[in-house]
């Protein structure tokens, strides 16, 4: 699957990712995103159309505990690394009006 | 006796008989950090905390207390969680943040009596294999300055290779730890996936990530991951751990040992003459060698880089410049201020994983990319089981040559190529070492043994037989 990718798609992406990329920036990442498109079409020389997908190495299934409540960090302690904070709440611009 | 010339096992030894004490061993480690401060090994040096930790640990001592590590200065890298001690993850965004909690190996290392000197410079948030992408700047080799010492975890491989401490822990989600093991001549030890609690360690692809150890000897690793490993319960993925043993077995003799036909081709002059060097030293000693074949090998790069991409832009959705870490500055609502904080505060090879990884995820190509690499991740995993059924280990190169120079490589699809003996290690979940065996032009080379699930004693005893042999033809 051979693909490319164009200023628009550099920009769709970043919008995803909440980045910005100025014209160089951007013109960069266009550059690097269709080189790592071009490894990627190593993936289409393998047909695994019949193997499942492992997302996660173990066979691993729930793992269950007792419902109880045990000390955790404090409300304190865990604003101490806001940027902003007040009233034991993170502070942010207003969302709703 | 220079304190810091001793492995963790000496310098142990040596602390239990009285012939040195914790503090003398970390005033040492301490002061040759400083000597070789432009090494830039380190992000953060807690000396205060270290002399205090010492102290405790000469009078546990001296009380009749023991511990597998009391008194042994240790280096941490800068990604895993240490109690008011600031945790970076070599990123502008996490600059001063500081946790309010250990990781559960950091907790492991201060019940066995370690003493943590210092967190070590990494690649941001781990991904590189240069240590070049540092917002702390790159770290210089202690081998050779103007070279690389690898990375992610290169200030820890570093700092071990320099003689600062004796051990230091890393993280690996696709070559972290083996590759600057490496490139820097010590011992780097991947346990397997779940082996080692990842409570605290902060995440890059959590399917992939591992935290494991450098040493300069394979007992040396052996006794870390004793104590770092095993069942925590603030991490569900992580794995009770039964079969250890007390001494690694370091003969070979009737040991199977692979090698696939795909490891061999496309390698480096100087790498090939060392690894060949290592394979006639295992057969010398006894061991048989086994041809195998690992067809989806050529895969494993791109799968890799699909997979820890998307698990990576879906992680460093939490950097938002609200819960913790920097935020940026004039910014009209919120959607503004995630931006602006996150375009300011990440640095470029973060940048480009994040994007690469929101594209593979993103409608329309899920299935050609994210879903197409999770299933070549089952057949990656088949094929390296399957080797091993006839096998005790694989071996193959760490990486295809020696360190590179600072600032060598400006394609950073390129650079990602130095890691692609080892990322299909952490696609399938099996542990690895790297041992050093011998240089090339005077730079390290590794050897990398790759082992069935949980048997690090049995790839460590390996490592044990080479570091024998390497005793003798080792710098040739």
């Amino acid at each position: 699957m051979k693909r490319s990718v164009d200023a628009e798609e550099v920009a769709r992406l970043a919008k995803l990712s909440r980045l910005e990329f100025d014209g160089k920036q951007a013109e960069d990442m266009r550059g690097h995103l269709s080189k790592m498109l071009d490894y990627f079409d190593a993936l289409d020389s393998v047909d695994v159309s019949d193997v499942p997908p492992t997302a996660h190495i173990l066979s691993a299934v729930n793992v269950l505990r007792e419902d109880v409540v045990e000390p955790s960090t404090s409300n304190a302690e865990l604003l101490k690394n806001a940027p902003e904070s007040r009233d034991g709440a993170y502070v942010v611009p207003r969302v709703v009006e | 006796m220079d304190v810091t010339d001793l492995s963790l096992g000496e310098l142990k030894a040596a602390l239990d008989s009285g012939k040195v004490s914790a503090v003398e061993a970390t005033q040492a480690a301490l002061n040759k950090i400083e000597r070789n401060k432009n090494l830039n090994n380190y992000v953060t040096v807690c000396g205060t905390e270290a002399l205090a930790a010492a102290f405790l640990a000469d009078e546990k001592r001296a009380k009749g207390e023991n511990g597998a590590l009391l008194g042994v200065p240790i280096a941490v890298k800068d990604n895993i969680s240490t109690e008011g001690i600031r945790t970076t993850c070599a990123s502008k965004f996490l600059k001063d943040y500081v946790p309010p909690y250990d990781a559960t190996v950091v907790k492991k290392l201060k019940d066995a009596g370690a003493v943590i000197v210092g967190k070590t410079n990494m690649d941001e948030f781990a991904m590189g294999s240069t240590d070049e992408t540092s917002a702390f700047g790159a770290v210089h080799s202690a081998v050779d300055a103007e070279r690389v010492p690898g990375g992610s975890s290169g200030g820890s491989a570093n700092t071990v290779a320099a003689g600062e401490v004796p051990c230091a822990l890393g993280s690996d989600t696709g070559g972290s730890i083996r590759q600057p093991a490496s490139y820097c001549g010590v011992v780097g030890l991947k346990p397997t996936y779940s082996a080692v609690s990842r409570y605290g360690l902060i995440a890059f692809a959590s399917s992939l990530d591992q935290i494991g150890t450098f040493t300069r000897t394979c007992d040396d690793a052996y006794a870390l991951y004793r104590v770092i490993c095993g069942k925590d319960k603030a991490d569900a993925t992580s794995s009770d751990i039964k079969n250890i043993t007390q001494e690694l077995n370091g003969d070979v003799r009737g040991k199977t040992i692979g090698i696939a036909d795909e490891f061999t081709k496309n390698l480096d002059g100087g790498v090939g003459k060392r690894f060949n060097a290592a394979v006639d030293a295992l057969k010398a000693q006894g061991a048989k060698i086994k041809s195998v074949s690992i067809k989806s090998f050529d895969t494993a790069l791109a799968v890799y880089y699909v997979i820890s991409s998307a698990e990576a832009a879906s992680n460093l959705s939490r950097y938002d410049g609200v819960k913790y870490g920097a935020r940026a500055e004039g910014y009209k609502d919120i959607a503004e201020l995630y931006t602006k904080s996150r375009t300011e505060f990440f640095g470029d090879e973060v940048k480009r994983r994040i994007m690469i990884g929101n594209y593979v995820l993103s409608s329309g190509y899920y299935d050609a990319y994210y879903l197409k690499a999770s299933r070549i991740r089952t057949l990656i995993a088949r094929e390296y089981n399957a080797a091993l059924c006839g096998c005790d280990a694989l071996i193959c190169p760490t990486a295809p040559t020696v360190a590179p120079k600072i600032g060598a490589q400006t394609d950073p699809a390129l650079t990602y190529l130095s890691d692609i003996y080892t990322v299909p290690v952490n696609i399938t979940g099996l542990p690895a070492v790297s041992v050093p065996f011998g240089t090339s032009d005077g730079l390290p080379v590794g050897v990398q043994i790759i082992g069935k699930a949980f048997d690090e004693a049995g790839i460590l005893g390996i490592g044990k037989a080479l570091e024998i042999a390497a005793g003798g033809n080792g710098n040739a």
